[in-house]
């Protein structure tokens, strides 16, 4: 049943181009393409906007990647037959921009990945994420039925155990170890959740997943569910989302139709519902326990560990909360065996990783490598070089993430490596930049979105953020305190001491690599002759602006 | 729809507040959550208003005061910001005369940031309500703006 | 089941569920903490608590953090010291330093770990906005200004009380502590009980400070002033004099309240016994009107009103209850509306000259006696509320050495009083004292328990019930014969609202409850010193029993006092005179709606 297509036609579907007729078009090009009989080859897709705006409607193809701008009706039918019948490009609408990073487009070398194959991403831009028919034709759900009918609960926990997959959320937990908690867990209900909230800046992999490929991330959770015998899940998808959301709802309605989700799942006793909760815009609601308060109507700010999640979570019962990308690698790996995961990677952190590579490259977008390649190879091999400038930083897994310099260009990126030097991967975010951005600045930037996005509980790292944000800013204008850098260096150290959650403790980590690799540039914004000023009625409580906006 | 519809149409179990908070925001003409849906809410729900607004404010996506028709929320996370988000806020401001957290004369558009957006693939990124924009640069934001306000203007 | 730990290198043995923080304690290691309530919360959330611990990569806070076997900890290392300092440094940068001129100078735990850490400079600038002081309400004042955000007063008000007034608003360095509705307290409904500024650790939450005005009636040689103090104010008083929590004071009192210029001190203990007749009355009038009459409109379960916090509450909240709430003011109101009109007859003064100061436990009395209702006498039935607190200080400013006076009687007649009264001041107190007398009204025998105690309703469990079967009634009482009296005690709001809804739900039903708005009752009051654990509310209790034993008259009707403003001036109870000043009505205050 596997329609694989040669090529797929992107109709960008934004405000704009609606107003330009895109729906029309849409199914204009749709009733085109049976007529002319290649609907088995060619694939229309709707995607957000694809880059040009106020070009009227614009459609992309893929994977050859050029872009057609202004599309009206009437010149379709000749359209279809020149670029797919014929096979050559429609000189006339032809935009000179190739189709770049896309919202909904994967960029990524072959020559590297072919080696391996990919695994999370084996699908996405190749089979319709809307039609389920298509996921099973690649494979999909074989290994929900397989899990069901031939193997026990026990014997999924210890195959994904065997494979060594770590979560891929950004802690690197053990997936397996972390499911054998919840199995022994004696409360019921059980849950299922889905962590999809995603905030970490630079970081979209999991909507190109959702988006691209969803019922694998169902899949995967649905076994999951059968390992650890859940009934109910859920999907915590940030608000922002909406392509996701519209995707992961047509998913399950789709699956529940089929039988694979919902009552007596594949004839057996399982059953398996997923709902969907959609977040307000919280990055904090990321970590798990905040993310529990969440959605149960709460402020989202993170609980006290332990009880953990295993133990005491959505509703106070017993609940499993994995990423989306970790959720995607278990089919892959009930289907073809632990052996066969650990075949990638490195020895320590199997499979692949799934990073969004950003910043002064020439192809900023998402890729799936093997655990292990170095930073070098990323920006040169599938970044495509630098865009402009030369390589400075790079900031490593997201805005919580350290910022390494050209020293570390060769360092293999795996959770241990890493660790060894005091680094950490992250949540694969990799942003690298050049001798244009100031260090000051950007940390002024990354403080803005702590203060932002801290969620207040703790005096550290409520107050400490803002500090922190406070004295970059007097760093980047040349105006810090004589012994400014050694004050952010105590309170740096003192967040990750005593922080109540990850999101405090994890300030240090781009402070303090920055004091370490950049301290010399640092220094320059120190005035020497800057003393404190003494604490006067004046100068207390002098009003500045807050820094959260929206009106509380 | 009424409060007391949302309330039906999702169960009045507190798990479905942000849910609820979300649909009354979205039917409210001026993108907000009033006191008066707060207190039906409360009501409804047998929430105390105080957790009701406690929850509310945690979240950046929900207002308590009108704000325009069009919201854009602006990225200013690390990836957008090396990219030129301050030119973004800038070309904002000047077509439109408004800062940060403020909403413009005819009620059209409140300017707001926000963290990461989750495309920052095409960074510098803004939202215009659920509309993502990216690849952006002055003479993009310009015409972007001047499509609305003429739609709007017609 | 015990573990063996080492902190700072001494053994200690502990059961194994004890946090470090109580370890500690046990050997007399002081671990500090802000945001810690004993009883009540531990949020793990202000980190001042954090210790070593070997083996973790970061700092623990001992005040969640559970010992385990072997576990080896340091409370006072460098690396913890230096955290705590910058801590204090982070939360100093941002509040106003205004120790001087502070409510809570030299009572502020934030100012105490300031001085114990010696925190010579803060390097932080100041950045948040300066919030304007919220002294909507009669009875609290806050000044957001001065919030470290612990949130204890947010666990009061939403787990104890259940009033749900305060909440933290919005989030990261902008987050606030709020009142639900608007941004005054005065928007929202808060029953001014006054438990959140018990248990501030800072002075952001605080009484409405009336000394002054206090000090400006004494002053006035126009005005007779006279004071009475709640029964509450007895056990509790000398803690504000590094006493022991449950230390009687009661004479001392009398002559330091006699020394600061009062020109009569008097005891709201005389009207707690005239609110027993009252109220003692109307529970029998209304058991007769049901049983006799069998008239379907009377209200039964009878529910105490002495408590202005639980009033406020019921408004709000229960309005149907309305009904049900005995009409009798709290003794507070009552004796403002004696004093103005009996007692000014008595020594010939006009009642505009006269000015009556309670001293409360209590925050809400504040709020009530500036009610509406409360003008019976003709004019403003009783003028000015001190708390404890506030009495303390009183003291402070007057000079009086207040641990080495002598003790003195309190003045007749408004100043005498029975045991009856005293135990008013604790939960299941008020219950005691109406059943010693309704009891004996009715079978003409002392209540049949061993020192006059009602043992089920003693003590800090939440609710409480006793049945009481009726033997032996008196001919006029004849139809109470074998009837079994069910009565009910809640103390906190949360209780009373569990207990509420258990009636209503139909599984309980009472003829009688008894509710008190602050866990422990009134010597738990929002206005006592602080702080109140557990441990010292029980000490008060313990106290007023003691000095409930050792009285003469132990039973309010037994008050020659009281027989005698019934000879000269009430006549009878519920006559029309006590209809008039010692009686009032409700209002229903059903909220929420928007309030701009
Ligand atoms: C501040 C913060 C934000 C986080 N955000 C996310 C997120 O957006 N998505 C995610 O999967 N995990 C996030 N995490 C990690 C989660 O707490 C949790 O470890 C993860 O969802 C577990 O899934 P995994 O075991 O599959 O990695 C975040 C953690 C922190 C401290
Ligand atoms: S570290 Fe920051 S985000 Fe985490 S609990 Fe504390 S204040 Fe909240
Ligand atoms: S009005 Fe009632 S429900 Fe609302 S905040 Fe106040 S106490 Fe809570
Ligand atoms: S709250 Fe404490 S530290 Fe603050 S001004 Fe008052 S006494 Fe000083
Ligand atoms: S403690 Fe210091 S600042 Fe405060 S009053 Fe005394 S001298 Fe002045
Ligand atoms: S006085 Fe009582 S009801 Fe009012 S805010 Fe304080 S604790 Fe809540
Ligand atoms: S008002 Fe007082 S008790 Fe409440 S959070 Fe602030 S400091 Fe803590
Ligand atoms: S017990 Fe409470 S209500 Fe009764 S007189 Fe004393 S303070 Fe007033
Ligand atoms: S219990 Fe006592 S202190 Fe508390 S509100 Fe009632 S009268 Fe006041
Ligand atoms: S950083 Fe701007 S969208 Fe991610
Ligand atoms: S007292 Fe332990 S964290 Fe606040
Ligand atoms: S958060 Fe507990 S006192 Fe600061």
């Amino acid at each position: 049943m596997l329609k694989k297509s040669i090529a797929q036609i992107l109709v960008g579907i934004d405000s704009n181009s609606v107003l330009s007729g895109a729906r029309k078009i849409k199914t204009r090009i749709i009733t085109e393409i049976n007529k002319q009989g290649i609907s088995d080859q060619v694939q229309v897709i709707e995607t957000g906007s694809i880059g040009p705006i106020n070009e009227g409607v614009v459609i992309g193809i893929y994977p050859s990647g050029e872009i057609y701008a202004n599309m009206t009706e009437d010149v379709i039918e000749e359209f279809i037959r020149e670029r797919f019948i014929k096979g050559r490009p429609y000189k006339k609408l032809l935009l000179s921009k190739k189709l770049s990073t896309g919202v909904d487009t994967t960029t990524y070398d072959s020559r590297k990945t072919q080696h391996y194959g990919r695994i999370v991403l084996e699908n996405c831009g190749k089979i319709n994420p809307e039609d389920i028919e298509e996921y099973i034709g690649a494979d999909g759900y074989e290994a929900l039925g397989t899990a069901l009918e031939e193997k026990t609960p026990e014997g999924i926990i210890k195959t994904v155990k065997d494979s060594g997959l770590v979560g891929r959320g950004g802690a690197g937990f053990p997936t397996g170890l972390k499911w054998s908690f919840a199995k022994a867990a004696k409360e019921s209900p059980k849950y299922i959740i889905c962590n999809a909230d995603e905030g970490e800046p630079g970081t979209f992999k999991d909507r190109l997943i959702m988006e691209g490929d969803p019922h694998k991330v169902l899949e995967g959770m649905a076994i999951c569910g059968y390992a650890i015998g859940a009934n109910t899940a859920y999907i915590y998808i940030r608000g922002e989302y909406q392509l996701s959301i519209q995707r992961l709802t047509k998913a399950i309605k789709d699956a529940e139709k089929l039988g694979l989700l919902g009552k007596n799942i594949f004839g057996t006793d399982f059953n398996f519902n997923v709902k969907i909760k959609i977040g307000a815009g919280s990055y904090v609601c990321g970590e798990e326990t905040a993310l529990l308060n969440s959605m149960e109507g709460l402020r989202g700010e993170p609980r006290l560990k332990p009880p953990f999640p295993a133990e005491s979570g959505f509703l106070s019962k017993p609940t499993n909360v994995n990423n989306v990308e970790t959720f995607a690698n278990i089919a892959p790996i009930i289907l073809n065996g632990s052996e066969w995961f650990k075949k990638v990677g490195t020895e320590s952190t199997p499979g692949t990783k799934v990073y969004t590579i950003l910043g002064h490259i020439k192809r900023p977008g998402l890729i799936e490598v093997p655990m292990g390649i170095t930073l070098r190879e990323i920006i040169y091999d599938y970044a495509g070089g630098m865009s402009s400038g030369k390589f400075k930083m790079a900031q490593i897994g997201g805005t919580a993430g350290d910022i390494f310099s050209s020293k570390l260009l060769d360092v293999p990126l795996e959770y241990q490596e890493l660790q060894k030097l005091g680094h950490n991967l992250g949540s694969g975010a990799i942003l690298i930049m050049n001798e244009t951005v100031s260090i000051a600045n950007f940390l002024t930037c990354c403080m803005k979105f702590f203060v932002h996005e801290s969620c207040g509980k703790c005096s550290v790292c409520r107050i400490g953020t803002r500090q922190m944000y406070e004295a970059f800013k007097r760093l980047e204008k040349k105006e810090a305190y004589f012994d400014e850098l050694e004050t952010i260096k105590e309170l740096a150290g003192e967040l990750k001491l005593t922080a109540f959650c990850p999101l405090g403790q994890s300030v240090a980590s781009p402070v303090l690599s920055a004091l370490k690799y950049f301290g010399k540039e640092l220094v320059q914004g120190v005035n020497p002759d800057k003393k404190h000023e003494p604490v006067t009625r004046e100068n207390m409580n002098r009003g500045f602006k807050p820094l959260v906006y929206g009106n509380k | 729809m009424t409060v007391k519809e949302i309330v039906k149409e999702h169960g009045n179990k507190r798990e479905n507040l942000l849910q609820i908070l979300h649909d009354i925001q979205n039917q409210n003409p001026d993108n907000y959550i009033c006191e008066k849906a707060i207190c039906e809410l409360s009501k409804e729900m047998n929430i105390p208003v105080s957790g009701i607004k406690g929850t509310a404010s945690f979240y950046t996506m929900f207002s308590f005061t009108p704000r325009g028709k069009y919201i854009i929320r602006v990225c200013e996370s690390p990836p957008c910001h090396i990219l030129g988000a301050q030119t973004i806020f800038e070309a904002i401001e000047l077509k439109l005369g408004i800062e940060v957290g403020e909403t413009t004369d005819d009620g059209l558009f409140t300017l707001e940031g926000t963290s990461c957006l989750g495309v920052c693939g095409v960074a510098p990124a803004m939202m215009i309500n659920e509309e993502v924009y990216g690849n952006l640069d002055k003479e993009k934001i310009s015409k972007i703006l001047s499509l609305i306000q003429n739609k709007e203007r017609k | 089941m015990s573990v063996n730990i080492i902190i700072n290198n001494m053994e200690v043995n502990v059961p194994r569920d004890t946090t470090i923080l109580d370890a500690a304690k046990k050997i007399g290691i002081k671990i500090p903490t802000l945001c810690y309530l004993a009883d009540l919360q531990n949020p793990g959330s202000c980190r001042m608590c954090i210790v070593e611990v070997e083996g973790a990569k970061a700092l623990q806070p001992s005040c969640v953090t559970k010992v385990s076997e072997g576990m080896n900890i340091r409370t006072n290392t460098k690396k913890v010291r230096d955290a705590r300092k910058i801590i204090l440094e982070l939360l100093l940068s941002d509040h106003p330093w205004e120790c001087n001129t502070c409510d809570r100078n030299q009572s502020c735990e934030l100012q105490k770990l300031a001085d114990e850490y010696g925190i010579n400079e803060v390097r932080f600038q100041s950045v948040r906005e300066r919030m304007p002081l919220d002294e909507s309400t009669p009875g609290i004042i806050r000044d957001p200004n001065k919030c470290i955000l612990c949130r204890r007063c947010v666990s009061v008000c939403q787990d104890v009380q259940g009033v749900d007034t305060l909440a933290p608003r919005a989030r990261g360095f902008d987050t606030i502590i709020a009142p639900g509705q608007g941004d005054m307290l005065s928007e929202a409904v808060c029953v001014q009980c006054g438990q959140c500024a018990a248990v501030c650790p800072v002075g952001a939450i605080s009484e409405k400070d009336d000394i002054d005005k206090v000090w400006e009636a004494i002053d006035d040689p126009n005005k007779f002033v006279v004071v009475q103090t709640a029964p509450a104010i007895r056990a509790a008083l000398g803690e504000c004099f590094d006493l022991k929590p449950g230390a009687l004071i009661k004479g001392k009192m009398t002559t330091a309240l006699r020394r600061l210029g009062f020109d009569k001190v008097f005891d709201t203990n005389f009207t707690a016994d005239l609110t027993i007749i009252e109220e003692g009355t109307e529970l029998l009038t209304r058991l007769k009107k049901a049983l006799v009459d069998k008239d379907k409109n009377v209200a039964l379960p009878m529910f105490t009103s002495c408590s202005p916090g639980w009033v406020n509450y019921m408004e709000s909240f229960y309005p149907e209850l309305i009904p049900n709430v005995s009409t009798c003011k709290s003794p507070q109101q009552m004796f403002g509306a004696v004093a103005k009109t009996y007692y000014a007859s008595k020594v010939d003064k006009k009642k505009e000259d006269i000015i009556v100061v309670s001293i409360m436990p209590c925050t809400a009395k504040k709020f009530e006696c500036n009610r509406d209702e409360m003008n019976d006498s003709g004019v403003k039935d009783v003028d000015y509320v001190l708390t404890t607190r506030e009495l303390g200080k009183f003291i402070k400013q007057a000079g009086i050495d207040f641990i080495n006076l002598p003790d003195e009687e309190m003045d007749a007649p408004l100043g005498t009083s029975t045991g009856a009264a005293d135990i008013f001041a604790n939960t299941g107190g008020v219950m005691e004292a109406a059943l010693r007398t309704a009891y004996e009204i009715v079978t003409g025998k002392e209540l049949p328990f061993k020192g006059l105690h009602i043992a089920p309703i003693e003590g800090l469990k939440g609710v409480k019930e006793a049945s009481l079967k009726i033997e032996g009634t008196t001919k006029e009482w004849r139809f109470l014969e074998g009837v079994t009296l069910d009565v009910a005690v809640a103390h906190g709001l949360g209780n009373a609202k569990k207990l509420i809804e258990s009636i209503k739900s139909g599984e309980k039903s009472y003829h009688f409850i008894e509710i008190m708005a602050c866990p422990g009752g009134c010597i738990g009051g929002g206005g006592q010193p602080r702080m109140t654990t557990d441990a010292i509310r029980q000490a008060r209790i313990n106290a007023i029993y003691k000095e409930d034993e050792g009285r003469k008259f132990r039973k309010s009707h037994d008050n020659p006092a009281i027989k005698e403003i019934y000879e000269e001036f009430l006549i009878k109870p519920l006559g029309e005179k006590s209809h008039h000043l010692l009686h009032t009505t409700y209002t229903n205050k059903k909220e929420p709606s928007p309030k701009k």
